[in-house]
């Protein structure tokens, strides 16, 4: 059975699954390739390769031309502003430049050397390890040129004393309800049905409030029965024995 | 009868290194002459002479406080026979598990800083974001611009780097040039294993 190179299981530090879906996921764009350990995926298909006693040429093909392209990908990735400058280059010319980059490279692995060196050197110095060092300095933010006098102003309306705050309400006399109880309770004796808003004009606003307390005090002792056809409607009140009747009336009709 | 007490100081410049002394103390970082000069409102002449004067007392050999110049300046460090025992007590957190390719990393940056991620991951030829933000994170190296209004952050060594490799400052690298084998001899060697391999 031929190895199949698109469900070669890779089982990378980027990526756990099949080789097809770690393809489609990169011409998705929902992996970065630069992330993907390419090595990894040859030793995966070599190990895979290693497991069988001949060579599957067919499946070596295309394991080739996938790996390059994503090869290609990936060098282009890292270095996207040097497509054009190598594609353009003489194989001669490409060699120099290799060899530059090369020589540029042993220098800083060099430097990197001397470094190290240098830190072995100073393993027995020890240093008080103050806060971070500061950040390069940022400019200051320049600001409008500001009036002295325009702040003054904002200051001198800020420093004026408040207004006393107003105690007015505290001073509020509430007539006791039991006035209003028995004026209600009077008003039903002479008639078995009134309306509030007629009764309490005239009335302030406190008294209006008190009158309105009696009634619910009177409705809760079931003394008398509210009713309002719709909200902000005239509130009726009548006799409870009244509406009794007159329910009792209705039911034996 | 009263009499003005004089005192006779044995070096002109005596009061003035005692203040730095004090100043070098304090400081969490090295000072620079300038910063010295600044503080005691003194000239840098004798500002030189008070730091060349407690140089010399605060020598490796003769006092457990050794003065040092690193980073551009002026800074107090335990003397090296006293390692041990400050190993025990401290630790060196910057400086620690520095890796190989973060050693590569600060190297470029040093020489050819400021430098921006593309520019290192060209010569290293490998993704460096993480190592960057490692080393950024240690205070060793810090952001220093873009390329240009919205290019990419580009990266400079700090005076912490200077005095953890223990530099007076990024002058006393090894001159680039005197690093690793020139362009022909990696030309030559790269022709010689071409012509090794088959055809």
């Amino acid at each position: 059975m031929p190895i199949a190179v698109r469900e070669l299981e890779l089982d990378l530090d980027a990526f756990e699954g099949p080789f097809d879906l770690l393809l489609t996921l990169v011409l998705r764009e929902e992996l970065p390739l630069r992330e993907v350990d390419l090595a990894g995926i040859v030793v995966a298909f070599v190990e895979r390769l290693a497991e069988r006693d001949e060579l599957d040429l067919e499946a070596c093909g295309e394991f080739l031309v996938l790996i390059s392209a994503l090869l290609e990908l990936k060098a282009r990735g890292l270095f996207p502003e040097e497509d054009a400058e190598l594609a353009e280059l003489e194989p001669e010319e490409a060699a120099e430049e290799l060899a530059r980059r090369l020589a540029e490279y042993r220098r800083a692995k060099e430097a990197a050397a001397w470094l190290l060196e240098r830190l072995g050197e100073r393993r027995d110095v020890y240093w008080r390890l103050g806060p971070a060092p500061l950040a390069p300095a940022r400019p200051e933010p320049k600001l409008a040129p500001q009036r002295p006098d325009k702040l003054a102003t904002a200051l001198r309306a800020l420093s004026v004393e408040p207004p006393a705050p107003s105690l007015a309400h505290m001073a509020l006399r509430f007539p006791p309800t039991s006035q209003f109880l028995e004026r209600w309770r009077a008003l039903l004796r002479r008639r078995t049905r009134v309306d509030f808003d007629q009764e309490v004009e005239g009335l302030s606003r406190v008294e209006v409030a008190v009158a309105f307390l009696a009634l619910l005090e009177l409705r809760k002792q079931d003394e008398i029965a509210i009713s309002q056809p719709a909200p902000f409607a005239p509130i009726r009140i009548s006799r409870a024995d009244a509406e009794r009747s007159l329910s009792w009336t209705v039911r034996s009709a | 009868m009263d009499r003005p007490l004089r005192l006779v100081a044995a070096n002109p410049v005596d009061q003035l290194a005692r203040t730095i002394e004090a100043l070098l103390v304090v400081a969490s970082q090295p000072l620079s002459i300038d910063d010295l000069v600044a503080a005691t409102e003194d000239d840098s002449e004798r500002v030189e002479t008070a730091v060349g004067l407690l140089s010399d007392r605060y020598r490796e050999g003769r006092s457990g406080i050794v003065l040092e110049q690193v980073a551009g300046g002026w800074a107090f460090r335990a003397s090296r026979e006293a390692a041990e025992a400050c190993a025990r007590l401290y630790e060196r957190p910057v400086e620690k598990g520095l890796s190989n390719a973060a050693l590569e990393t600060l190297a470029i940056i040093a020489y050819l800083g400021p430098c921006s991620r593309p520019d290192i991951a060209r010569i290293r030829g490998v993704n460096v974001d993480g190592v960057v933000s490692g080393l950024v994170e240690r205070g060793l190296i810090a952001e220093a611009g873009r390329e240009n209004e919205f290019g990419a952050v580009r990266y400079r060594t700090t005076a912490l780097f200077e005095r953890v490799f223990g530099l007076e400052s990024l002058a006393a690298l090894p001159r680039l040039d005197d690093l690793g084998a020139d362009v022909t001899e990696i030309r030559a060697r790269l022709e010689a294993v071409a012509e090794k391999r088959p055809a």
